[in-house]
């Protein structure tokens, strides 16, 4: 962990309905790399995912105490703007929600929110991000057609060039690949490697084989609670802890 | 062998069964077009079907029927209902599915539904004790001199006031459809809930609101008594929404089985219900078709 923390959740808890389901979590996500959660299903990990742009206030009722800094500042300070913290963050869920609009729009509507007005300045701009996620050259010609109209894995492109139109320091990713077919999960893929020089990338993923191929670092949550946290290799291969070994033993036998 | 070849009757003949069935009760709308066609012919060989529908003298004792002042008091009475009763009724179901406590909501979609369970003569009691005299006495001297409160205005707002649930239950039904990470994808960007509601949810959830309406406003056509009790039923087009009207169901309502010795009257009285019989069915054809385009934009 030579990078300073982009992300630092400090004895943060989580209870949905009286349930804890994130317990005691202390985790520094480190700058401009990709790190994975992994876990069994109903483990946290979304859970986690989403208490770092605040998605989680829109549960019914939940209770949150502890601090999760971002950039040094508290996002759980009620002092915050949510809206802030959230354009900072790109979120990639587990199948494409294109906004039902053009493809143009799609990737538009977050400079817009913010305030970009200029046709010119919104078309370079969906330009770029159409290209940063290879999507291109491939709906260049159909800009104002119905984002629904593209593939499941075009789509989930979009939505990925939508979340980076607004500038944001941070991807999320809840499982993206999860609704996709080997090829489009592979060009998701790469482009979290390759977007890794710019992001800092958190991941959620069940395929432990992808966690291996894209994240740097690797978290594993075990009912609320993170048991442990390293680079990847060394979770994956040579893990500390007996439960994780467990967990990740199927990966290498 | 015999066995089987009862059970693949009796399975043949049920299905049969139910399709006799549902085409006798879908037919019921042909025979009762056919039907009130039928009884209308005495007053269209008389009078063009031009003439029934411009002129706007309505005298029957000289045989004069012209229904455009009928026709007119409808769509006056159901296009205010709906101006009234649509903003209320998104703004509501907004309220319920988007920002409303769990708790708030058990309490509240009862009361909504509640007011569709209300029998319509009691709107048209309410409306005439609080209705009328609130327009009579409150909103009409800002406007005009002198309103008697029974009108067209009126019966738009008792009318809202009835459509209003059931707008409500299905704008409801459909903004609970739309998945919640459709809205987080919104959020996430950094925008507002307002935002989210104005861009995301109203535009994916149109095709609903729009087919909602629809339903509303065959249901305001139709709708009969509460209308007829402070409308002022006066055969004259209404040219602002202080004047009387007089729909078409009201006017059968009142008149149907009375005064049957003039001659044509029954029938006359029949056209009209033949009329609100096209309108319906001509709105109801052209909704869809507005509703199968839209639906083909929303995925194309």
């Amino acid at each position: 962990m030579t990078n300073t923390p982009h992300i630092s959740v400090q004895d943060f808890n989580v209870y949905i309905e009286n349930q804890h389901i994130l317990k005691n979590i202390n985790i520094n996500i480190p700058n401009k790399s990709v790190t994975s959660i992994i876990g069994p299903s109903g483990c946290g990990k979304t859970t986690l995912l989403k208490s770092f742009n605040r998605l989680l206030d829109n549960t019914a009722n939940v209770k949150i105490d502890g601090k999760v800094l971002v950039d040094g500042e508290n996002i759980y300070d009620p002092n915050v703007e949510v809206t802030h913290i959230r354009k900072k963050m790109g979120l990639l869920s587990q199948r494409p929600y294109p906004l039902p609009m053009s493809i143009y729009d799609n990737v538009a509507y977050g400079p817009r929110i913010h305030g970009i007005r200029k046709k010119s300045e919104l078309d370079e701009l969906v330009e770029l991000q159409l290209k940063a996620t290879g999507l291109w050259n491939e709906v260049k010609d159909r800009l104002n057609a119905s984002a629904t109209r593209l593939s499941i894995g075009q789509q989930q492109r979009l939505c990925l060039a939508r979340g980076l139109a607004v500038e944001p320091e941070i991807i999320l990713g809840d499982e993206s690949t999860s609704a996709l077919d080997p090829v489009s999960t592979h060009i998701i893929e790469d482009l979290f490697i390759h977007l890794k020089q710019k992001y800092t990338i958190v991941l959620v993923t069940h395929i432990l084989r992808q966690a291996r191929r894209v994240s740097d670092y690797i978290i594993f949550v075990y009912m609320g609670k993170i048991i442990e946290f390293g680079p990847t290799e060394e979770v994956l291969l040579n893990p500390k802890e007996e439960l994780t070994r467990e967990y990740v033993k199927g990966f290498i036998s | 062998m015999i066995l089987q070849r009862i059970r693949f009757l009796k399975d043949k003949f049920i299905s049969k069964l139910m399709l006799v069935f549902t085409l006798a009760s879908v037919s019921l709308v042909f025979v009762i077009g056919i039907g009130l066609y039928y009884r209308s012919i005495p007053v269209l060989n008389k009078l063009s079907w031009f003439d029934l529908l411009t002129k706007s003298d309505w005298k029957p004792m000289k045989g004069l029927f012209g229904f455009y002042p009928f026709i007119m008091g409808t769509l006056w009475v159901t296009a205010i209902a709906i101006i009234i009763a649509l903003p209320l009724s998104i703004l509501t179901s907004l309220y319920l599915v988007e920002y409303a406590h769990a708790k708030i909501k058990r309490i509240l979609i009862p009361f909504v539904n509640l007011l569709s369970g209300i029998p319509p003569v009691i709107y048209g009691v309410w409306g005439v004790l609080f209705i009328v005299p609130l327009i009579q006495e409150h909103i009409a001297p800002h406007f005009i001199e002198f309103s008697t409160g029974y009108s067209v205005l009126a019966g738009g707002i008792v009318l809202a006031i009835m459509i209003f649930p059931l707008i409500v239950s299905i704008i409801t039904e459909v903004l609970t459809t739309i998945p919640q990470e459709l809205k987080d994808a919104s959020l996430s960007i950094g925008a507002t809930k307002w935002e989210t509601i104005k861009k995301v949810i109203i535009r994916k959830a149109t095709p609903g609101i729009i087919a909602a309406t629809v339903l509303a406003i065959s249901r305001a056509f139709g709708e009969t008594i509460a209308v007829l009790m402070v409308c002022g039923n006066n055969a004259v087009v209404p040219h602002s929404v202080f004047d009387t009207g007089y729909p078409l169901p009201a006017l059968i309502a009142n008149n149907y089985g009375e005064m049957m010795s003039i001659p044509l009257y029954d029938s006359a009285l029949m056209f009209a219900a033949l009329l609100l019989f096209i309108i319906i069915l001509l709105f109801n054809i052209i909704s869809r078709v507005i509703l199968a385009r839209l639906e083909r934009n929303l995925t194309k």
